[in-house]
Formats: C-alpha cells, sequence, structure tokens
C-alpha cells in the first residue's frame, strides 16, 4: 500500500502541492482529477521521484521515507523497480526496436535471462495487440501504439503500482479508445493503478477511487460513484465542464 | 613529369599509411575518451569538491581552444625539456616526437570532441532519462544505455568533422621533426626543385584520404539511423 502524509513540494518559491495526504488501494484504479496546473502532475511524478517533495512521509508497504532528508541513490531505485510511468509522450527509446523497450527493464535491472525476457515480451504485447509490431521501431508506431507498448513496458516489470501521467491526452479520440480498452482490461485483472487523466467517462468506468486536486490541495477524496454524485458546487461545475454537460 | 610522380607517389602514400594515419587515428581514440570524459565531468550536477574538477575541466576546454595547435606542439615538444622541478623533474620533460604529437593532439582533438558530445548528450529529451530511470536504471546504465547510443547518432557529423580536421592537422607533426607526409613531401621537393608539383601531390593525397573518410562518415551515419523513419 502506498500512503502519503502531508506531501509538499515548491517550485521557485509557489506552493504547487499542499500538504497532501491520501493513500492509494492495492489492486485498485485511483484516478487523479483536476485542472491543468493543480499539481496531479506533479504529485505523480513525485510518487515515482522524478520530482522531490520538500517535505512529508512517503510510506510504501511500511517501508517510511521521510522526504525532509536526503534520499539515497538505493532508497530511490528500490522504490523504482516497485513503480513504473507511463507518459504522455510516450518516452520510448527510439534507437531499440519495439520488441528490446520492453525487454530492456526486465534484463538489465531484474537481471532476467534474454530468452525468458524476450518470451514474456512477446507475450506483453501479444495483450496489447501489438505483437506482429515486435521488430518494428517505435518511429514507425501511431501515438496509440507508442502508448501501448510503453504500457507493455511498464507490464514487463512486474511493478506494484504503475503511474499513468495523462496517458492519452496526446491521441485523438480513436487511438485513445485503443489505450483505453488496454488499461480497462488490465485494471480488471487488478493491476494497482494511479491515473492522471481529463477523460471523465473513462474515469469514471475504470477508476475505484478518486482524488481531486486543486491548487495543490485535495478537495476531494474518495470512490468514485460520491464523486459523480457530489453536491460540491466546485466538483460539479468541473464536471459539468469536462463532460459538456451530460455525455451519458 | 609523369615519371617524378610515379616516383614521390609511393614515398608520399608508404608516410601517409605508415605516420599521418596512425598518429592521426591513435589520438583521435584517446581524444575521443579524453572527450567523453571531460563531457560527463562538465554535464555533472555533482557539488562540493567535484565543483574544482569541474573548472580544472573548463580550463583545460578553454586552453586547447585558444591556442594555436603549432604552438602547443611546440611548448610539449621543445618547451617542456625546460620545465624542471626539483624532486619531480630535475631534468624537464623530454618526450619523444611520437609522443609528444601525440599527447598534443590527442588533447587538442579532445577539447574540441568534448563539446560535440556534450551537446549531443544534452540534444537528448529528458523524458529518455525520465522513462530509464522509471524502469529502476541508475545513472550509469541510463547513460550507457539509453542516452550515448542515442547522442551518437547525433554527435557523427561534427565527430567526423574533426576527425578529418585532424587528418590534415597531422601534417603540423613535420615541425616537431617526425617524417610523416608532407616532410617527405618536403624533402623530395627540395631534392627535385619541384615545389609546385609535389605540394600539389601531396594535398591530392591528402584530399583522397579525406575521401574516404567522408565515405565511412556516410556509412557510420546509415548504420546509426536505422532507427530513424527519414522524413518526407
Amino acid at each position: 500500500m502506498l500512503k502519503l502524509e502531508k506531501i509538499s513540494k515548491s517550485f521557485n518559491g509557489t506552493k504547487v502541492l499542499k500538504d497532501i495526504s491520501t493513500t492509494f488501494p492495492e489492486n485498485k484504479t485511483t484516478v487523479i482529477l483536476g485542472p491543468s496546473g493543480s499539481g496531479k502532475s506533479t504529485l505523480l511524478r513525485s510518487l515515482n521521484f522524478l520530482e522531490h517533495p520538500e517535505s512529508g512521509i512517503y510510506d510504501f508497504d511500511d517501508t517510511k521515507i521521510d522526504l525532509s532528508k536526503p534520499l539515497t541513490d538505493k532508497m530511490i531505485l528500490d522504490i523504482r523497480k516497485k513503480t513504473e510511468m507511463v507518459f504522455q509522450g510516450y518516452n520510448l527509446f527510439p534507437h531499440l526496436t519495439v520488441k528490446k523497450n520492453v525487454m530492456e527493464g526486465p534484463v538489465q535491472v531484474l537481471k532476467k535471462g534474454k530468452d525468458e525476457a524476450e518470451q514474456e515480451a512477446i507475450e506483453l504485447l501479444d495483450k496489447v495487440g501489438l505483437k506482429d509490431k515486435a521488430d518494428s521501431y517505435p518511429s514507425e508506431l501511431s501515438g496509440g501504439q507508442s502508448q501501448r507498448v510503453a504500457i507493455a513496458r511498464s507490464l514487463a516489470m512486474h511493478p506494484e503500482y504503475i503511474f499513468l501521467d495523462e496517458p492519452t491526452s496526446a491521441l485523438d479520440p480513436e487511438l485513445e479508445l485503443e489505450v483505453l480498452k488496454v488499461l480497462m482490461k488490465i485494471a480488471e485483472e487488478e493491476q494497482s493503478m494511479i491515473i492522471v487523466t481529463h477523460n471523465l467517462a473513462f474515469a469514471r468506468q475504470v477508476a475505484n477511487k478518486v482524488l481531486f486536486i486543486e491548487d495543490g490541495s485535495v478537495l476531494f477524496d474518495g470512490p468514485v460513484e460520491d464523486f459523480f454524485n457530489s453536491d460540491n458546487e466546485r466538483i460539479n461545475g468541473f464536471v459539468n465542464a469536462m463532460t459538456f454537460n451530460d455525455i451519458e | 613529369m609523369w615519371k617524378i610522380i610515379m616516383d614521390a607517389l609511393p614515398q608520399l602514400i608508404v608516410a601517409g599509411l605508415k605516420y599521418t594515419i596512425p598518429i592521426a587515428v591513435i589520438s583521435f581514440v584517446i581524444g575521443l575518451i579524453i572527450a567523453l570524459a571531460t563531457a560527463l565531468v562538465r554535464l555533472s550536477a555533482k557539488g562540493g569538491w567535484f565543483v574544482i574538477v569541474k573548472w580544472i575541466f573548463r580550463f583545460y576546454v578553454w586552453l586547447f581552444r585558444s591556442t594555436p595547435l603549432l604552438v602547443q606542439l611546440f611548448i610539449v615538444y621543445f618547451g617542456l625539456p625546460y620545465l624542471k622541478i626539483k624532486g619531480i623533474f630535475p631534468e624537464g620533460i623530454k618526450l619523444d616526437p611520437w609522443t609528444a604529437g601525440i599527447l598534443t593532439f590527442s588533447l587538442n582533438t579532445g577539447a574540441y570532441c568534448s563539446e560535440t558530445i556534450r551537446a549531443a548528450i544534452q540534444s537528448i529529451p529528458t523524458g529518455q532519462w525520465e522513462a530509464a530511470y522509471s524502469i529502476g536504471m541508475t545513472k550509469s546504465q541510463v547513460l550507457k544505455r539509453i542516452i550515448l547510443p542515442q547522442a551518437i547518432r547525433v554527435s557523427l557529423p561534427p565527430l567526423s568533422n574533426s576527425f578529418i580536421s585532424l587528418v590534415k592537422d597531422t601534417s603540423l607533426a613535420a615541425s616537431i621533426t617526425i617524417v610523416e607526409m608532407f616532410e617527405v613531401s618536403q624533402q623530395i621537393a627540395a631534392e627535385n626543385f619541384q615545389p609546385l608539383l609535389m605540394y600539389t601531390l601531396v594535398a591530392l593525397v591528402y584530399a583522397v584520404f579525406c575521401t574516404i573518410l567522408t565515405w565511412l562518415q556516410g556509412y557510420l551515419e546509415k548504420v546509426t539511423s536505422r532507427y530513424v523513419t527519414p522524413a518526407n
């Protein structure tokens, strides 16, 4: 279980995360919602130490890390081995084939044998519907295909959590659907995920829990249906704006 | 005239293969190692005492880019024997011409190439670092497996420039008594009184060497760009 206690982070004197405390349940999908610039991406990146909050307690499976103290490389590497990040811009390794992108972590970090890693890479690519692209280079893929490879790459590490930072924001609706279907499948398999997204229809379907962030603070933290049925004026306003009122 | 050329050409090519090319290749390999180390030091985010190391490398790059190569060769070969330090070098630093030449050429080309490599590493998007970090790689793994393979492709054309320059700059080794290709052409010209013919001939041999290197560059660019979809 991943828990945060009073996490704060500033950029050049501006506080972007203000005393955020929450838990991210295991085997569930948590969706982080909020307007642009609210700090939700910074929060997600902090979970993988791509950003370093100045204070707060980061608690992973009861290993508590005090963020106000300097972090050792070992602490960071341990957390990163158990967690994976999927980026808005995919960030596939362009000089490696699709298959080798997926194998890179297992071979280099988990020290798996090449044959074993390759076999698993093919299975994962099959799962995201891209087995036939195993030997292509990322430059030959569409955006939706690239993001599905990035998801396969993160699954190959068997992480406890996958963090997804606006995974479909760069895609047109059709390609977005390709990726969302894959994410739904993974959610059904009870992979713990934390997703930052602007797609509320998807959030409502996939999420067990919603964290709504505005101006660096938590405005809502609870079950997904409670969020969409909330009588909080600000949350209603946000939901209505994002869904163009009634999309269902 | 044909006979004069046919007499001189084999001597020039032999000198080229025995001196010009080996000096250039050895110096460039050492220069690249120096350049990579310099680039990594200068890009390092480490603070504290490491700042001093960074300053030393910065000073080195400044020194070798701000002074003429010919002067550098003279200082190392003719000057250093007079650097007499009690206890360490009581007799001064006396280097044979090969050592002095290769040392100077390596340091000189290393200074230029370090800037090429530094720029190439910086040109790789930060997302590549982040993606590699997030799968749990250490910094040296990220560099070796993800960043440098991509940076090599970017730095290939400017590094080829440096190498081709170096091949021609080895002609300066004549001034520190190395009998390389240009020195041989001077000796032949002094015997047959045909300076125009001899220096044009040696220029052509340099041009042939550099053309072969340009082809090699094209081949390497093709190999390292396999993963890039050509722009239409």
